[in-house]
């Protein structure tokens, strides 16, 4: 993407103003993507992202300046920009020499997003209208997305590192609305994954748009969800945002180090229920947080952060890593060349128990199951979280009996973790998911087996 | 905004110019500048300089819509961005109301968007005053830590040009300071944050950001859970901001035609409490979204959506207004130059009442004030109207703040909130948001907790 003698030279020039360290993290993204609503195929779009971000630390400070002028001239306009911010004046001369370094790739791409045709990608969306809308009368609008991106990205930095990687990343994804006597109701669905068009081959989009479809229709006889604290067990697959809220954002190094984390200083400590192990694996092939390398050129790597319920390790970045004279973990990422990498999860999931699903139903007199969330939040320093079911039924004598309908659980995440009282042992990856943290949203996947939470306050109208 | 010949407008007008017949051609340019200021513990923990520009092409042709961007304005990089969008039109199905806005005679409300002594501000004293953002936060209250003081400033210069006669330029900058807090009590920690927005860093009211930050972290110490049941909330003006953030969802007339509006049938109907008059106007300069021209490069303008409760006015785009039957309301939405313009509300607010929320409170026997809100993403769907979110605040008690309380959910429906609204408050706050925020009581709500 870049000439070697260039990259050495511009991080020379970063290097000029008495800097520690510098980067260059270069990026050239190209995305396809086609929407459908209405019944009509509205916009095929297409667009390219290309440009450079560098940074320079000295002591506490980072300056950082990015370009979309990838001359050696525009590299080092920018690295002089981040030179000064880092920097009032003074330093030294420091030249870098690169060495190229390579990692297997994590993920395998069969068929480049590229090579197929935007007919062939159009088709896609029709067949999911068509599907969604035969599921049912009551179904009276569809909307459907697809998209791809490719994305070359190379990392260089003062000490020496020069690493490229190329990412390739799919999705797609179907809403429905449903109508009847009680109002509207909806319906959602998607996959995401790292890899490129094979994956139509292991997903259908006929069957992705009828689950939506199902679901909204499902909704339509939902009554109000009940406002309280109750059981509730979540499905294989659908609440690895809980862990994700609950207690993943408080194991970045970045939010324990400035004691913005209730889990600050709880390394050893019987942080959950011993049923629990929680992992954060970059290297997880074809899911849609799976990185060959993180966005500081870190290789991905499996994290184990929580092992039997005891708090095990923090992720990390550079710079945290640094401060604490420790290995990174690869969980370094930004969500372009335009913004700073920080502290941020990958695939996220907890691992399998020994329970049938069956009986965590069935030993469960009166609560909520939950088959399908929405998105969350948490705050960390509280560990106060969130999350929305989209997708929620009550269970009455340990059955799954009357759909509910939408509202948020809430919770406080080290209090959840020690209320985890079965885990089952049909563990499966959730939806694909965009993480914000700090005004950036990057990929990340999430997964765990069927479980119970003893009690949850569920965030409904009824008594 | 203004047809001034600027750099831009003369490159959006070259793309244009390169038009086969029979087709509509759009160009969107936009190039910003930003600088961002991050300080820890007395430091400059961050210092982001920045420069962003690009180029978003839409193509119409026999009523099928293409769209191609790029990030970079250098000519060789725009080369290709028309043929790209031009070949993606191929694909989309027809649809007769396809195209482009075309110029409808509304005047352009000039507005003063640009502040000369702001594009001039040297970064020494952008660093001073963070500093002292965050000096003055650690000053009120010995409890509470900053978590980081931030401060930004952008300046944005936009070019549109069609090949149905619009042609629209313009310029603005602006900044703000955001301080984020933590207060700490034994083993407890609760957040905070506070603000405030200026088009130069002298309208910056630092006391008041780091007051705010202070006391919604501190305020929340010692919370409990509440009880479950149904009560009158008393919303902060953040708060309301946020929810009239998910009611103008309902009143767009593209969800209309789309059937995904709760009040696609309720033209003229009474939808909200009487007193209730929601207004669109981003002609107001207060207004932190205030513009001259909406998305699609049409004169900005006020429309009133709910008047006493009744439903008055669905916002449109030049589409909507086309497939509707009426017109645009000049409320094309644009995100920047990578998407093409959907419709929306531009600078939202209720008006307001006359009482403060001191005295609004001292009127309430039974309530919560409710300070901050968690998950309007993922409990609230503004089709079904379904609502239920996270919740922090204080319980109100014969006419006085009680106990802080926090770990509970609020919940009702966007329909009958906005019947349930009791009073509005005369308290109206500009934030940076698509909102202005004021205090709102609203009866009969759930409250789930303990």
């Amino acid at each position: 993407m870049i000439d070697h003698d260039v990259l050495e030279r511009v991080l020379t020039t970063a290097m000029r103003s008495g800097g520690e360290f510098a980067e260059i993290y270069a990026e050239d993204k190209r995305l396809t993507s086609a929407g459908l609503d209405d019944g009509k195929v509205e916009q095929v779009n297409s667009g390219r992202d290309r440009g450079a971000g560098i940074r320079v630390v000295r002591g506490e400070t980072t300056g950082f300046a990015h370009t979309a002028d990838m001359s050696e001239r525009g590299l080092r306009e920018a690295a002089e920009a981040a030179a000064a911010a880092a920097s009032q004046g003074g330093g030294g001369v420091r030249t870098v020499a690169l060495t190229r370094r390579t990692t297997a790739p994590v993920n395998d791409v069969v068929v480049f997003p590229d090579t197929i045709s935007k007919s062939d990608k159009v088709a896609l969306l029709l067949r999911a209208n068509d599907a969604a809308r035969s599921a049912g009368s009551s179904i009276v609008q569809v909307s459907a997305g697809y998209g791809d991106s490719h994305k070359r990205i190379l990392v260089a930095n003062s000490d020496g590192l020069l690493v490229e990687d190329e990412q390739v990343r799919t999705n797609f994804r179907v809403s429905v609305v449903a109508s009847g006597d009680a109002g509207m109701q909806t319906g959602y669905d998607s996959i995401g994954h790292t890899i490129g068009f094979e994956v139509f081959d292991r997903y259908d989009v006929d069957e992705l748009a009828r689950r939506a479809a199902q679901q909204a229709l499902t909704k339509l006889r939902a009554r109000p969800a009940p406002s309280g604290s109750l059981p509730v067990v979540i499905k294989a697959g659908s609440g690895g945002v809980l862990f994700h809220e609950a207690c993943g954002h408080g194991l970045e190094a970045d939010l324990v180090a400035k004691n913005a984390s209730v889990y600050r200083g709880r390394v050893g400590d019987q942080v959950a229920n011993p049923l629990v192990t929680l992992v954060d694996d970059g290297t997880m092939t074809a899911e849609w947080g799976a990185i060959t390398i993180d966005d500081e050129g870190h290789p991905s790597q499996r994290n184990v952060l929580i092992e039997n319920g005891v708090l095990t390790d923090y992720m990390w970045d550079f710079l945290r890593a640094r401060k604490e004279g420790r290995p990174q973990s690869g969980n370094g990422r930004r969500q372009s060349y335009q913004h700073l990498p920080m502290v941020r999860m990958t695939n996220t999931f907890v691992l399998n128990g020994t329970e049938d699903p069956d009986d965590i139903i069935r030993g469960t007199d009166h609560g909520v199951y939950v088959a399908h969330l929405g998105g969350g939040s948490v705050n960390t320093a509280s560990g106060d979280f969130v999350f929305g079911m989209t997708e929620a039924y009550l269970i009455e004598h340990g059955e799954i009996t009357e759909p509910l309908r939408e509202g948020n659980l809430i919770g406080n995440g080290p209090q959840v973790l020690q209320d985890i009282d079965l885990l089952g042992n049909d563990f499966a990856m959730g939806n694909p998911g965009t993480c914000g943290k700090d005004g950036q949203g990057v990929p990340v996947g999430d997964g765990q087996p069927t479980l119970r939470v003893k009690a949850m306050t569920i965030g409904g109208t009824a008594a | 905004m203004s047809t001034q010949q600027t750099e831009l407008l003369t490159l959006a007008e070259r793309v244009i110019a390169d038009a086969h017949a029979g087709e509509q051609v759009e160009a969107f340019v936009s190039r910003d500048r930003e600088t961002a200021i991050r300080v820890y513990e007395g430091e400059v923990e961050q210092f982001t300089s920045a420069q962003s520009e690009g180029i978003g092409i839409r193509v119409i042709r026999d009523g099928r819509t293409g769209f191609a961007y790029t990030g970079t304005l250098d000519a060789s990089g725009i080369s290709g961005v028309l043929e790209e969008a031009r070949d993606n039109a191929a694909f989309g199905t027809p649809d007769p109301w396809a195209g482009l806005a075309q110029p409808d005679g509304v005047p352009v409300q000039p507005l003063v968007l640009w502040n000369d002594a702001l594009a001039a501000y040297e970064t020494p004293p952008k660093i001073a005053l963070t500093k002292e953002l965050e000096r003055l936060t650690l000053a009120t209250d010995r409890r509470v830590r900053v978590d980081d003081a931030n401060y930004s400033d952008v300046l944005v210069e936009i070019a549109v040009a069609t090949t149905t006669g619009i042609r629209m330029s313009g310029r603005e900058n602006g900044c703000y300071v955001s301080v984020s807090t933590l207060a700490d009590d034994g083993d407890e920690t609760q957040t905070g944050f506070g603000f405030s927005v200026g088009r130069h860093p002298d309208e910056l009211d630092l006391d008041k950001a780091a007051r705010e930050a202070a006391e919604r972290a501190t305020r929340l110490l010692g919370a409990v859970k509440p009880q479950s049941r149904r009560l009158t909330v008393v919303l902060d003006p953040f708060v309301t901001a946020q929810f009239l953030g998910v009611v103008s969802a309902t009143l767009n007339g593209e969800s209309v035609l789309k059937g995904r509006s709760l009040f696609a049938n309720r033209f003229g109907e009474q939808v909200g409490a009487r007193g209730l008059t929601l207004v669109d106007d981003p002609t107001n300069e207060l207004a932190f979204t205030a513009t001259e021209v909406d998305g699609e490069g049409l004169a900005a303008r006020r429309n009133t959506l709910i008047e006493d409760g009744v439903l008055a006015q669905f916002v449109q785009s030049s589409y909507s207004g086309r497939r509707s039957g009426t017109a645009s309301t000049g409320n094309a939405v644009r995100g920047g130059f990578k998407g093409t313009p959907g419709c929306g509300c531009l600078a939202l607010q209720l008006l307001p009442g006359t009482r403060t929320q001191a005295d609004i409170v001292a009127g309430i026997d039974d309530g919560v004030l409710i300070q901050m809100v968690q998950g309007l993403h993922s409990g609230v769907n503004p089709i079904s109207g379904d609502f239920s979110t996270g919740a922090s605040g204080v319980m109100i008690r014969n006419g006085a703040l009680a106990e802080p309380v926090r770990e509970f959910t609020i919940a009702s429906t966007i329909q009958r909130m906005l019947q349930d609204v009791i009073e509005i408050g005369g308290d109206l706050e500009w934030l940076p948001m698509r909102a202005a925020g004021l205090t709102l009581v609203v009866g009969d709500v759930t409250m789930s907790g303990a």
